[in-house]
């Protein structure tokens, strides 16, 4: 004890660079099932089917984050934001909404994106500059990918602030009740809106998720200078649960999402989880990790891979054969070469396009603008449709 | 004059204005700080949350940033939140959501998500206040495209306005001069059709020189023009209104008669809302021009200690005197 109460060293302990004791996982990395006092993996139907889904999605996820790498490297598109390592945080977060339920991403959220039905081409048009994310959120209960650190916490909790005075919230109706998803990082929970979206949700009670993706870095900064203590337990100051799953085990991701999913829908307000995982790729295709981080520690994350866990455990318990594994490398493939074709067959923006949608009701000033440079453009013999 | 006319104060206005959106449209909300069972600092929002319920009429905690991020997710839901900042220099804190998110979140999204959100602003000085409660940040947001701004003057706009600016399906940040809330009375005749909001309008007529106003500079413009009558000058007053968009119709009319226009504000000059009306005026009417187009504002200094705001506002005597200057030329 301290005058100022206990030894903050002795009430979280050493740093845990495994996650620590608190840790909820299903899988291990080995591809073991462990049980949870708290937690299991429940999805509806088959498991082994589930399973096998979840296996399929994380495999096609990363293939869109690979090709999409290389798809920069090539050229084609400005900058990429990886999401290599995450593949079981986003497929677990993703695949344990319900179809009411609604998203707020950040730029990475690729794996969610895919869970939600949005073809990849849409993220794609967004990092190759043609447009700043062209989909219709309420088409697919899923945001526009928010590029302002943490912003979208916030737009999360009035949305769900929303969803409560519509009366979708409590109502003890699984095919009414809904709730909401904040995804960010580590390093968006420094921001100021991060915690106010905190201090909101818990006022209000809101129906929000607060997921965070700690993936260890924020760009070149270690998650040590984000926070003295677990970023979970930061939830407990808010007035509300925290709780740290293992990031790169799907089933334990989606038996908690669809835990703290549950507990919003029903009405009893916010939960933070802590996906515990590690980002293996760069920050985005302009980021160098060499000069901040040692290769030792990404070698060790390796050994933690979300998807070869999978595969372990349904080869080892005969739940996929060669079969499966061969049929969804080849869906792989061909997800791989359709987004190379389709990103090179994505329109360009035409210049008079810049006027488009400023306003819901345009302004006379603009219309003049849009006209006088159509004007300017249109003095270029030959030069502009 | 209908039956419907009663003689009401500026924060009369809005208060009753609000009230008509509410009643008009249950998916309006007034989200701020004290905005409930006190009725905001200014008694704008008195007396609805009473009659529209906590639901409705929240009070928020205390953090801009997160009342104006809210606002968003409530608008991205189809509600249409009128937010209260409670004192223009505290906008700052939400600055970010309102240009980052607010202003660009139809752009970003192709027009498929609509931010019908009004953001009030008592802004202005001359009430004696501590630091960071007399500023005037307009410019600020009439620089960022995607945002509206809007700014009344007078118990009839008040009222008249705050429902347009709710009914427009773009965020419109909505200026109300704290100084007149409680200041001078005007005669609202409900059953009346008020102009479109992105309107100016000629408050007093005349033919020898443009006085350019709004907010707060209205009233002492229209001062200046009564003094200025006395002296046989007689000057014209527009009352802005919009500005963002401007509506350059009826100040190109009045400035090709007149030859001259002062464009009076409290904001500090240096790249104001003067300094872009002085071009669009040079660029639109260069030729009918007899004068540059002069500014009387705040000086480009922080707003000072309120003993001597008074030196610092522009005041009916620094009118008179950039009309002396602009009949010299």
């Amino acid at each position: 004890m301290t005058a100022f109460g206990p030894d903050l060293a002795e009430v979280f302990g050493p740093a845990q660079q495994d996650g620590g004791p608190e840790l909820v996982q299903l899988l291990t990395p080995e591809g073991e099932r462990v049980e949870h006092p708290e937690f299991s993996f429940t999805p509806e139907g088959d498991e082994a089917e589930a399973i096998r889904g979840l296996y399929r999605d994380m495999v096609l996820v990363r293939r869109i984050d690979t090709e999409s790498t290389a798809l920069q490297r090539h050229g084609e598109l400005g900058i990429w934001a990886q999401l290599l390592g995450q593949e079981a945080a986003q497929v677990g977060a993703g695949r344990a909404l319900r179809p009411q339920d609604f998203v707020f991403p950040t730029y990475r959220e690729h794996g969610v994106a895919w869970c939600r039905g949005l073809d990849p081409l849409k993220l794609l048009g967004l990092f190759r500059g043609v447009d700043h994310g062209d989909w219709d959120p309420e088409d697919y209960n899923f945001g526009l990918y928010t590029i302002v650190i943490g912003a979208q916490t916030l737009h999360a909790t009035g949305y769900a602030m929303g969803m409560q005075r519509d009366g979708v919230v409590g109502t003890g109706d699984p095919e009414r009740d809904a709730a909401v998803v904040a995804h960010f990082g580590d390093g968006a929970s420094s921001q100021g809106d991060v915690n106010e979206a905190f201090i909101f949700a818990a006022s209000y009670n809101a129906p929000v998720v607060f997921f965070c993706q700690n993936n260890q870095w924020a760009i070149s900064e270690p998650i040590e200078r984000q926070s003295r203590i677990p970023l979970y337990q930061r939830a407990l100051g808010f007035g509300f649960p925290g709780v740290r799953v293992d990031g790169n085990d799907v089933l334990a991701t989606y038996a908690v999402t669809q835990a703290a999913l549950q507990r919003a829908r029903d009405g009893q307000g916010p939960t933070f989880v802590e996906a515990y995982t590690y980002r293996m790729g760069a920050h985005t295709t302009t980021d160098d990790p060499t000069r901040y981080r040692l290769s030792g520690d990404v070698e060790s994350w390796k050994l933690k891979d979300p998807i070869s866990r999978v595969q372990a455990y349904l080869r080892r318990n005969g739940l996929a054969d060669a079969a499966f594994f061969d049929e969804v490398a080849g869906e792989a493939d061909d997800l791989g070469a359709r987004l190379r074709d389709g990103v090179k067959a994505l329109p360009d923006p035409q210049p008079l396009d810049i006027f488009g949608n400023v306003y819901a009701e345009e302004t006379d000033e603009l219309r003049q603008q849009h006209d006088e440079f159509a004007a300017y453009l249109d003095s270029f013999e030959g030069s502009h449709a | 004059m209908s039956d419907a006319a009663q003689k009401i104060t500026l924060a009369k206005g809005l208060n009753m204005g609000l009230r008509k959106a509410m009643e008009a449209d249950a998916k309006v909300l007034v989200m701020g700080e004290d905005v409930g069972k006190l009725g905001g600092v200014f008694r704008i929002t008195d007396g609805l949350q009473k009659d529209f319920g906590e639901d409705r009429v929240i009070d928020s905690p205390l953090a801009e940033s997160g009342i104006v991020g809210t606002a968003v997710g409530m608008a991205m839901r189809g509600y249409r939140p009128v937010v209260e900042i409670q004192f223009d220099g505290f906008v700052y804190p939400a600055y970010d959501q309102i240009v980052c998110q607010v202003a660009k979140i139809h752009f970003r999204s192709k027009g498929r998500i609509k931010m019908p959100i009004v953001i009030r602003i008592p802004f202005g000085g001359g009430i004696g206040a501590v630091e960071h409660h007399s500023e005037s940040p307009e410019a600020q947001f009439a620089h960022t495209p995607g945002l509206k701004v809007v700014a009344c003057s007078n118990p009839v706009d008040g009222y008249w306005m705050i429902q347009q600016a709710i009914a427009c399906d773009d965020p419109v940040i909505f200026l109300e001069p704290k100084r007149q809330y409680h200041a001078d009375k005007a005669e609202l005749d409900e059953d009346a059709t008020p102009d479109p909001l992105f309107t100016s309008r000629v408050v007093r007529q005349g033919q020898d020189v443009t006085l350019l106003a709004y907010g707060p500079t209205v009233k002492t413009a229209m001062k200046a023009a009564e003094a200025a009558s006395n002296e046989g000058r007689s000057l014209e007053v527009i009352d802005l209104r919009t500005l963002s968009p401007l509506d350059m119709e009826p100040v190109l009319a009045s400035v090709r008669r007149t030859g001259r226009a002062v464009v009076v504000h409290e904001a500090h000059v240096n790249l104001g809302m003067g300094a872009e009306l002085a071009a669009r005026i040079t660029e639109q009417c260069f030729y009918s021009l007899e004068a540059p187009v002069l500014r009387v504002g705040g000086f480009d200094t922080p707003y000072p200690a309120s003993r001597i705001e008074e030196e610092w506002l522009p005041d009916l005597d620094r009118v008179l005197d950039a009309v002396d200057r602009t009949m010299s030329f």
